[in-house]
């Protein structure tokens, strides 16, 4: 069960229309270690992992519905006033025969929203492991993002985002080192 | 869609998204270190400070939560906008 709050985690702003940047946004939206794709894997994975790391990953796991909740908003607001003529001298002339003006889960190439993204191995240290690499690997993006834009409305919120993924990285190595003593505490001498 | 929004909107808005950053960070640091009482306390004090913005907000602005956790609002104010990619 979850409950909705009718606001946003963080302020999302932006000063013009710029189709283009939304086409390169959506890379965090239905990208591979894009907030959708960490929301489902940490949701995914809590079920089978050891009690003592189950609230983080329920945590962070509703966190990222709150930053995919603020891509869409960057989206919806960077294109909603465009025209289908500029949609396609964006690039995303595909995007609009298909989708219209709709949200859809892809990257920023186009590839749609796929399960493997999903990582689970079935081994909590493993997947932790990857989890900490999904969040690095975002921030990364997020760097990226910012350097492409000059809209500082929207650097704003990307930079709030960056950062984000900077404390779940260092909680997920804190459940690793959690992980190991529980692991250590297991074994019969 | 396109509604008049006051001042008062976002400055009630922004306290809230301030507070709640205190109570989200608190919440995940808590998740990985339960024995530390400072921040278990500070937690206790901020989600307080919370249910006070809540309550002025919603008494303000309208209903923040759905499924019976905040008021349902004169003529189910729930369901109507503004919603958040619209301010």
């Amino acid at each position: 069960m979850w409950v909705y709050e009718k606001k946003l985690q963080y302020p999302v702003r932006v000063s013009k229309c710029d189709p283009q940047m939304a086409k390169l946004l959506i890379e965090q939206y239905g990208g591979a270690d894009g907030e959708l794709a960490a929301a489902l894997r940490y949701l995914n994975q809590r079920y089978t992992l050891p009690d003592r790391v189950i609230g983080l990953l329920t945590d962070i796991g509703t966190e990222e519905f709150a930053h995919l909740e603020m891509i869409a908003t960057m989206v919806y607001k960077l294109t909603k006033d465009v025209t289908p003529m500029q949609l396609r001298e964006a690039g995303l002339g595909g995007h609009f025969a298909d989708h219209g003006y709709d949200l859809y889960p892809h990257n920023a190439a186009g590839t749609p929203f796929m399960a493997p993204y999903f990582a689970a191995k079935g081994d909590p240290i493993t997947d932790l492991y990857e989890d900490i690499a999904a969040e690095e690997k975002a921030r990364a993006t997020y760097q990226w993002l910012i350097e492409m834009t000059d809209d500082v409305d929207l650097q704003d919120s990307l930079k709030f985002l960056r950062q984000r993924e900077v404390i779940h990285a260092i909680r997920f190595r804190e459940a690793v080192e959690i992980l190991k003593e529980y692991n250590d505490t297991q074994r019969v001498f | 869609m396109a509604q008049f929004i006051s001042e008062s909107y976002y400055q009630d808005l922004h306290e809230l998204q301030a507070i709640d950053f205190v109570l989200v960070e608190l919440t995940l640091y808590l998740d990985t270190h339960p024995a530390d009482a400072n921040a278990l306390a500070q937690f206790e004090l901020f989600q307080r400070g919370k249910k006070n913005l809540v309550a002025q907000f919603e008494h303000r602005h309208g209903p923040l939560y759905h499924y019976g956790e905040g008021k349902g609002g004169a003529g189910f104010a729930w369901a109507k906008g503004p919603w958040p990619w619209q301010v």
